[in-house]
């Protein structure tokens, strides 16, 4: 199985400069932990020590902000396309 | 320094006035430091103290962004009741995301009060607008 995640400028630290890298996982944990075996350290700018998913990024499963579908649980499968972006906020 | 054609610089402070008063938010798109568009987003929060760019519009806009090999120029906000000036919320949220300027509009008076800063690791500097 083979999902085409896609990653921000501001991430591309951990993937060496790539924008897009694949992963695997029936779930996003799951993608997110198998991303993380491969480029150390992501996973702690997605998910907060308490398991969340971080407010300062924004995930799409086929373009679907997965704060919409399951957030961390939403199931995933071969061929779906993951995108994270930084969140846009202030005040 | 940030560099606006007047017609974008117009756009962004009316923008701030129609949605005041909530706080109004957006992108200004450029290549190579030039400003090459403006994008109008809306605030998912509609609020007059917080804006947060609506998800789904927000991955359209990225995509339109890096899809012409542009650049996140600026960002760009509107406080409604105070200076145009990053507050604490907008520092820390520029700790993780990508913009080179921040521009900040206060619709708080008549006066059209506006800045441009830069926010390097939470550190703030102002920088001067230059209006082509």
């Amino acid at each position: 199985m083979s999902i085409e995640v896609r990653i921000p400028t501001i991430l591309r630290t951990y993937t060496g400069g790539e924008k897009a890298v694949e992963a695997k996982g029936d779930t996003l944990a799951g993608l997110i932990d198998d991303l993380d075996s491969r480029h150390a350290g992501i996973k702690d700018r997605l998910i907060t020590p308490e398991g969340a998913l971080h407010r300062f990024v924004n995930i799409y499963v086929n373009d679907e902000d997965v704060r919409f579908l399951g957030s961390l649980e939403t199931p995933l499968k071969d061929g779906d396309s993951v995108t994270v972006l930084p969140a846009v906020a202030g005040g | 320094m940030l560099t606006l054609p007047k017609a974008f610089l117009d756009q962004v402070v009316a923008h701030a006035r129609r949605d005041h008063p909530d706080e109004c938010c957006g992108v200004i798109a450029g290549k190579d430091g030039v400003a090459t568009r403006v994008f109008e987003m809306s605030n998912a929060d509609r609020s007059p103290t917080g804006f947060t760019f609506e998800s789904t519009e927000w991955l359209r806009v990225y995509r339109e962004v890096d899809d012409a090999d542009e650049e996140l120029l600026a960002v760009y906000h509107s406080h409604t009741a105070t200076e145009a000036y990053p507050s604490r919320t907008d520092v820390l949220w520029s700790r993780h995301n990508e913009f080179a300027h921040w521009l900040l509009v206060s619709t708080r008076s008549d006066e059209d009060e506006v800045r441009s800063f830069t926010i390097t690791d939470g550190v703030v500097e102002e920088e001067p607008v230059s209006v082509t």
